[in-house]
């Protein structure tokens, strides 16, 4: 009887410490030399790949570079960047994180990114290289990987059928085909715009690209410059006036970024403005689509270098791991030349490395287009390495579907954005 | 009228052990004994401790607190975020917005429910139609969040079916943009939360239809009783503890409805979907004041309590 007893509470200790076990604990890896590094890398870029195309290259990896291995940690984008937050505030985020440039200012004043500067000075690594680095304070924290621009898409047979004999170059003659577009039917807008509040980054990419791809620029000296500043305002009127005339898609203001590949995927939609990512999905979902990309078309008048929205596959290092040294050797494996083209072709993405060159910039028409309009213009994102990034898309967001729906003015719109945004970087 | 007694000597063995001799070995066999039990709620005590006692006191540490978490070294500084919230308009248009969110959800509920478990109940009906009817009834119960929201997504675009039925039925002119509009997107979330609610409230009245003895309905029809007198006199006070428990407890649940809306307008348009729970949501990963987000998290929590309490109340009646 005895035995009985001593076994239950031994079996019950047990289960709650097991219990116990399953909850605390954290990512990072122990400090012990003996036996394989293990690296966590944690990242929504798999999901978004051909099955297996990040493993082989992680296996890659660990055959050149014994004694450690690699621990992929894969979700979507908005899992992967609450887990990375949540592992920043814990101390517990993985080795080696993707990184979306809008997250970088966060982390680096929360101290919870690696100088990358201060690593590649040690592991002797070319800077010369990298197209692009995001730095803060005059230090790096995270490296671009592979970029996705974001060009405008057109359905060439819609404004071939709308009479539309060229695509637009300037915000006139877009203006007119998005109009010429929505008569030629019932459910067929020119353009589309997704001002969703819950995912705002249609403010950096359909909204202030119209800004960027004009030479002009919403900060000034680093600071919020909306007020008094023409070009955005300029933008702001150019879009109102085609939500005035009907010329956008109905649905704006919940619209997401996938609605917007939706629309124009059916042919109800002329023109967007889109990653390039999405360039297969569109060509599986509807095989009949004929459809080609462009520069975004400018202010009239203009004719300097367009800035192009761009998003990044972002890298960086965990100040909390223990292995620095072995994640940055993961980082300058992704970097190499080789590597990053191998990456980027199964991406359909621009290289983060200079000389790298995927084989679809040469194969496929699209991208031979989209390359060539990259290497003309400016690849350009404001809100990279800005404070709480999203949230200063958002309340834009809120301020311009205000104007859109003519509860207030242009100009209040742009003095309630600019209070707030002022706030958000003095906090 | 007769009395039972009872064996002393069975209830002494249980309740009152005889004092042992006071050896030292037998001490330790009362000891023994007298942990089991607690052996046996370690595992509960431990998860409560983990899951629930640790975040609850680490939320409540955090609102008192500035700069919490994304500075290594956060300020005390009281009640400051509590009194940024409550004076807050964001706030109290969440707040109105949740009332009114939750408020209708739950009426609609217990009618829509009540109604649907009243007609699978009736005898008017065949067996192999109710269950076809049971069957497609509870079908919304049985989808996960994510896809009741983008179903209802689909439905409800400007190009979706429910406008070409509606403009095909010259119901209306043009496309309604039910989810877009700040006129009708309230609506829209409110009713997609009904159509995906309903059958909890249906399937546990039904069971509770089920228990009423039929003997009250038959007594009730001998004393000239109509549909509508049985109706109000005996299912609905048969049902009463079915109905306040639930009620209270979906109350609790469509407060705190995070997934629906942020997956459906993510608060928008124009704050018009709004609720405490995006409101909060907002803060602390958006605008990484997680603070704030947390004397947010606390005054829902509190909220909670509150109606916890009448729950706890109503199932204490009831038993």
């Amino acid at each position: 009887m005895r035995k009985k007893y001593l076994a239950g509470i031994a079996a019950m200790a047990a289960a709650a410490l097991a219990m116990t076990g399953c909850t605390g604990g954290g990512t990072a890896p122990s400090a012990s030399n003996e036996g394989p590094v293990t690296l966590e890398f944690a990242q929504w870029w798999e999901p978004e790949l051909p099955a297996n195309s990040l493993r082989s290259l992680m296996d890659k990896f660990e055959s050149e570079n014994p004694g450690i291995k690699v621990k992929l940690i894969s979700g979507p984008y908005a899992s992967t960047k609450e887990q990375v937050v949540a592992g920043a505030a814990a101390g517990t985020m993985s080795d080696v994180v993707g990184l979306d440039g809008a997250w970088v200012n966060d982390f680096v004043k929360q101290g919870s990114l690696a100088n990358l500067t201060d690593l590649m000075k040690s592991a002797n690594f070319d800077e010369s290289q990298l197209a692009a680095q995001v730095k803060l304070d005059g230090s790096t924290w995270m490296i671009p990987v592979a970029n996705f621009v974001y060009p405008m898409f057109v359905n060439d047979d819609l404004l071939k059928k709308a009479g539309v004999a060229a695509v637009p170059t300037n915000r006139t003659e877009f203006a007119a085909a998005a109009a010429a577009v929505t008569k030629t039917g019932k459910n067929t807008s020119g353009w589309v715009l997704p001002l969703d509040t819950a995912t705002p980054n249609g403010i950096q990419n359909d909204v202030m690209s119209w800004v960027w791809a004009s030479g002009g620029s919403m900060l000034k000296d680093g600071k919020p410059y909306l007020v008094g500043n023409t070009e955005v305002k300029d933008t702001m009127t150019f879009i109102k006036g085609m939500y005035d005339a009907g010329s956008i898609a109905k649905g704006s203001f919940t619209m997401k970024e996938q609605d917007k590949v939706n629309e124009f995927t059916n042919g109800r939609v002329g023109m967007m403005i889109d990653s390039l990512a999405h360039v297969n999905l569109i060509r599986e979902e509807n095989k009949d689509l004929k459809f080609s990309v462009a520069a975004i078309p400018s202010a009239d008048g203009y004719s300097g270098k367009r800035g192009m929205p761009y998003a990044s596959w972002g890298i960086g290092v965990a100040n909390n791991s223990k292995h620095q040294a072995e994640a940055f050797k993961l980082v300058s494996f992704l970097m190499g030349k080789d590597v990053n083209a191998t990456l980027c072709n199964s991406a359909h993405a621009f290289p983060g490395n200079t000389q790298a060159v995927p084989d679809f910039v040469n194969s496929d028409p699209i991208f031979k287009q989209a390359f060539e309009i990259y290497q003309a213009g400016t690849a350009t994102n404001e809100f990279t390495g800005l404070p709480v990034a999203e949230d200063l898309m958002r309340s834009f967001d809120e301020q311009f579907q205000k104007y859109l729906a003519g509860k207030q003015s242009a100009d209040d719109a742009l003095a309630a954005s600019q209070s707030a945004w002022e706030k958000a970087f003095s906090g | 009228m007769s009395t039972t007694s009872l064996p002393v000597t069975g209830a002494d063995s249980l309740g009152s052990p005889e004092p042992r001799s006071g050896k030292p070995a037998a001490r330790l066999a009362d000891a023994r004994r007298a942990l089991v039990p607690y052996g046996y709620l370690t595992p509960t005590m431990v998860l409560l401790v983990v899951l629930m006692v640790i975040p609850i006191v680490m939320v409540i540490g955090y609102s008192l607190m500035d700069n919490v978490i994304m500075k290594k070294n956060p300020q005390f500084v009281g009640f400051k975020h509590y009194i940024d919230i409550l004076t807050s308009e964001s706030f109290w248009t969440a707040v109105t917005n949740t009332l009114f969110f939750t408020g209708v959800s739950v009426i609609a509920h217990l009618l829509i429910g009540l109604a649907f478990a009243m007609m699978l109940n009736t005898g008017l009906i065949g067996t192999r139609t109710k269950a076809i009817f049971r069957t497609i009834y509870v079908l919304p119960w049985l989808f996960t969040v994510a896809i009741i929201a983008v179903l209802w997504r689909l439905l409800l675009e400007p190009n979706g079916v429910v406008n070409f039925l509606l403009t095909a039925s010259h119901l209306t002119g043009t496309e309604v943009e039910w989810l877009s509009s700040p006129e009708t997107a309230l609506f829209a979330v409110t009713f997609i939360n009904i159509w995906a609610g309903y059958p909890f409230y249906m399937t546990s009245l039904l069971a509770g239809l089920q228990g009423i003895p039929a003997d009250y309905y038959e007594a009730a029809q001998v004393d000239g009783a109509n549909a509508w007198q049985r109706f109000t006199a005996i299912t609905i006070p048969q049902l009463k503890p079915i109905i306040i428990s639930m009620a209270l407890l979906d109350f609790i649940w469509t407060t705190q409805q995070f997934a629906l809306i942020w997956m459906t307008t993510g608060g928008g348009p124009l704050g018009t979907t709004e609720m405490l729970s995006t409101f909060t949501y907002k803060l602390a990963f958006s605008k990484y004041q997680f603070g704030t987000a947390s004397a947010s998290a606390v005054i829902v929590l509190v909220i909670s309590m509150v109606l916890a309490f009448f729950y706890v109340r109503a199932q204490k009646a009831r038993d």
